[in-house]
């Protein structure tokens, strides 16, 4: 298992190479810099500028010396918050989204799971349309929409819930953790659904309920292991999704988390933190797919032994 | 005494395209300790008979419209789910057909043998893991599993499939039941396995003093096992009696039928072969690479599909290539089809060599040698209608043109006994045999010299096949065809070679004239094979089951 996940992260590094040179172009080819503000700025002012973070320099050198402070962990200082650098914006924001979303997963996964093998059980009746239904609206409905009308139902008009805020007072973490999870929850429970339908048609199924064993039984033990591979396949992309797509419920939420930064980056033409958030992200959609797929193979014992055989 | 007794069992399904009486009023009794024999072709309603005695149908679209179903003076049929477990777990147990689809691939054997033990309703009768697994152990040895301490912890697919059906067989015992339901349980199996299997499960019925209910479509295999037949078509009984009766003195068309329609003794066609080589094969090997093992000085293992075999076919020849699943014999076929690349050796057709041509200058060569597929569920493009399947080759090979394609796939159509009419339907409208008919009318289509037909008539029902066999004999002889006829059932290809050759392990073991090949087997595999062959003659093969 340890030589299947180095070998799949040696392919990560061309995959993070090209991320890195085609953001890196596109940005700088993008048209106005970080130092457009609304107030023009004297030249000599803008060239110093320029000079102190090496945009004087022909392309292909920053481009360079770009690459190379990546190698090193340093994704450089950030164009618009001046004195701050990249690392530790990501630093600050990191931990916050990451609960946020972690929230979120465990809202996704016990929402979906439950609905999809619910449904899955008694397939084709009102047990199934009914989750299913949901789901499908789940789906459609954007979180900038769900966000605002659960404040409206669960803040401001029954009063159960905070309406923003993050840590700050007990319960407010609730309203984005759903917010976030919903479409997710759907989507598990689309896939569970599907998978427990193909496995509970399966033969050893029906040699499980002719030994006797009873429904929990059949379900829990020979049907959910192989009805989830589909949903733990999608974990690390749900995952990377969760951290990467958290930006509308900050907004709604007021929560500072890193999505407002990412956003703000693009505005502000802010090329090193733009940078910085696309590598970091899409290094996290490389681990969180390779833990997924390494769960989906530990969970199936004959893949299992060949990876452990081809070590 | 009749531990079971079903009286006018009724099982219907609902389903979109109307009402389809799967089981139409059966009825039928077995003693303690007998094997009742239940023999039918494909939907004649024998495993959902049996099915529905255990609750096991997808309910919807099954329903059980009647009929009653007494196990011990309760009828199964209308028990409480709790009782149904209570019987599932103690009285009845089942081997399904599948060894390979018919244990979880998830969980250990092990695991799965104990289950009915550990977790069972009655709380009195629940066992300890340690105890559950001592006496699974002592089952695994008593089927026949080596080494049951160790093997008691892997996994399904670290076993063949023989050795599967047996961790089936002892799944079903270990709940020491009184009546075992084998459905099919040597079909998917090679006929060698197939002899162990059903020697273990007579034995066992034995020692366990059990009542079987034995489903099958195999007339031989029943003629040994049963001791009473029951014959079902579209869901009724056509004929049931003790097994001499109704093998010896069927009052019945239909059993009359599917006795006939078995091929038995040696080939009806005169040979037609003349004295000139068509194919010649030499020295052809093809090895793949064991991608499943780790590589060993930076190299897979080879897996030595086709392993230095040479042969030579004569025009006009049908040649008969035996092999048990995984001999080598449908590669050794796509490799003289260059359907797959040859490792070494030559292949020649006629005068011209085959192997070392590019695709493009094989192209020619493909109208003149076709391959007619063993499923034709899975060989024919459901997306096609009979009209392009057939068309396809023709105007490829520029044997039509858009004027007279019809007529030729009409011709086509007559050729393979298809109505000219269901010529713009999809695969899917049409039963198992009539699309094997269209996958023959596809290789023909061509006009081809050398056919090689892989397991043709594998998939298809006793009756059917008799239909499907006749048909390929007729075309043979009518487009002066020469043939390898690749199967694993004996009597077919005894029924329709000139010559056979018996393959193992990538190797050619034995070849020679069919009827002296028959007589006189050398090779000790060959003898084995012959006499693993089920006989549909309740006599004979008694004796021969005596005899190994």
């Amino acid at each position: 298992m340890f030589k299947f996940a180095l070998g799949r992260l040696m392919q990560a590094v061309p995959v993070l190479l090209v991320v890195i040179t085609v953001t890196f172009f596109l940005v700088h080819s993008a048209p106005g810099g970080p130092f457009d503000a609304d107030k023009a700025v004297p030249p000599e002012v803008l060239k110093a500028l320029e000079a102190q973070y090496n945009l004087d320099q022909p392309m292909w050198k920053q481009y360079l010396s770009y690459l190379g402070d990546v190698v090193q962990g340093d994704l450089g200082p950030s164009f618009k918050y001046s004195g701050r650098t990249v690392n530790e914006l990501i630093g600050a924001g990191l931990p916050t989204t990451a609960e946020l979303a972690f929230y979120a997963m465990l809202v996704a996964l016990g929402v979906g799971i439950t609905a999809g093998i619910t449904a899955s059980m008694r397939p084709n009746t009102m047990q199934d349309y009914i989750p299913m239904s949901a789901a499908m609206i789940g789906i459609c409905m954007p979180s900038f929409l769900l966000g605002p009308l659960l404040v409206l139902i669960f803040g401001i008009h029954l009063e159960w819930l905070p309406v923003s805020g993050w840590g700050d007072i007990p319960g407010d973490k609730i309203l984005p953790s759903i917010t976030l999870g919903t479409a997710y929850a759907a989507y598990i429970a689309r896939l569970s659904r599907g998978g427990m339908l193909e496995v509970l048609s399966q033969d050893y199924i029906r040699t499980a309920r002719a030994k006797g064993l009873s429904e929990p039984i059949v379900i829990a033990k020979h049907a959910l292991r192989g009805g989830l591979i589909p949903v733990v396949s999608f974990l690390g992309p749900a995952f990377a999704g969760l951290l990467g797509g958290s930006f509308v419920v900050e907004t709604i939420f007021q929560i500072p988390g890193l999505g407002r930064f990412y956003v703000q980056a693009a505005f502000n033409r802010d090329y090193t933190l733009i940078l910085g958030m696309t590598v970091f992200f899409s290094t996290l959609i490389i681990i969180f797919n390779l833990l997924s797929d390494m769960l989906a193979i530990w969970l199936n014992p004959k893949l299992r032994q060949e990876i452990r055989g081809s070590n | 005494m009749a531990i079971l007794e079903v009286k006018g069992l009724k099982v219907y399904f609902h389903t979109r395209n109307g009402l389809v009486k799967a089981v139409d009023d059966v009825s039928f009794s077995v003693d303690s300790g007998e094997t009742l024999a239940i023999v039918g072709e494909s939907g004649s309603g024998k495993s959902v008979t049996c099915y529905s005695l255990l609750d096991l149908l997808p309910k919807p679209p099954a329903k059980i419209e009647g009929g009653t179903a007494f196990f011990d003076g309760e009828d199964l049929l209308t028990c409480s789910p709790d009782r149904m477990r209570h019987h599932r777990c103690n009285d009845i147990a089942v081997i399904f057909q599948d060894p390979m689809t018919s244990l979880n691939p998830f969980l250990t054997i092990g695991e799965q043998l104990i289950e009915p033990l550990i977790y069972h309703p009655d709380k009195t009768l629940r066992q300890s893991r340690p105890k559950a697994r001592e006496r699974a152990i002592q089952l695994l040895d008593e089927v026949g599993i080596i080494d049951p301490h160790s093997r008691f912890d892997c996994y399904p697919h670290e076993f063949s499939g023989g050795m599967r059906q047996r961790v089936m067989i002892a799944m079903a015992l270990i709940t020491e039941p009184r009546l075992l339901i084998c459905d099919e349980p040597t079909t998917a199996l090679d006929v060698t396995i197939q002899a162990q299997i059903l020697k273990l499960i007579k034995k066992l019925q034995q020692t366990h003093d059990v009542a079987v209910i034995f489903i099958s479509h195999d007339l031989g295999v029943v003629a040994g096992i049963a001791d009473k037949v029951l014959v079902m078509c579209e869901g009724t009984i056509r004929e049931t009696g003790n097994t001499d009766s109704v093998f010896y003195r069927s009052q019945d068309e239909y059993t009359k039928k599917l006795l006939a329609a078995i091929p038995s003794g040696p080939k009806k066609l005169e040979s037609r072969v003349k004295p000139e080589t068509l194919i010649k094969v030499s020295h052809l090997k093809t090895h793949f690479n064991d991608y499943s093992k780790q590589k060993i000085d930076g190299k897979y293992a080879l897996i030595k599909a086709v392993d230095d075999v040479s042969l030579n076919i004569l025009r006009g020849e049908i040649l008969g290539l035996v092999g048990e699943s995984g001999s080598g014999k449908s590669t050794l076929g796509r490799s003289i089809l260059q359907l797959v690349p040859n490792t070494s050796g030559i292949v020649n057709f006629g005068a011209d060599q085959l192997t070392g041509l590019s695709p493009r200058q094989l192209v020619p060569w493909r109208r003149r040698m076709q391959m007619i597929f063993q499923d034709p569920y899975a060989s024919l493009n459901p997306r096609m209608t009979v009209y392009e399947t057939l068309s396809e080759p023709l105007l490829y090979h520029g044997l039509a043109n858009r004027e007279n394609v019809l007529s030729r796939v009409s011709e086509l159509m007559d050729e393979v006994g298809l109505a000219r009419g269901s010529m713009r339907k999809y695969p899917h409208e049409f039963s198992g045999g009539q699309r094997q008919r269209i996958a023959i009318g596809r290789a023909i289509a061509t006009k081809p010299e050398f056919i090689i037909a892989d397991e043709p008539v594998s998939a298809l029902d006793v009756t059917i096949q008799a239909q499907i066999l006749d048909l390929i004999l007729d075309l043979v002889e009518s487009h002066n065809l020469t043939m390898m006829f690749i199967s694993h059932d004996l009597s077919v290809v005894r029924y329709i070679s000139d010559r056979v050759m018996i393959m193992h392990h990538g190797v050619i073991v034995e070849e020679g004239k069919t009827e002296a090949l028959w007589a006189n087997p050398q090779d000790p595999y060959t003898q084995n094979l012959l006499r693993s062959i089920p006989i549909a003659d309740p006599l004979l093969e008694r004796a021969r089951i005596e005899n190994i």
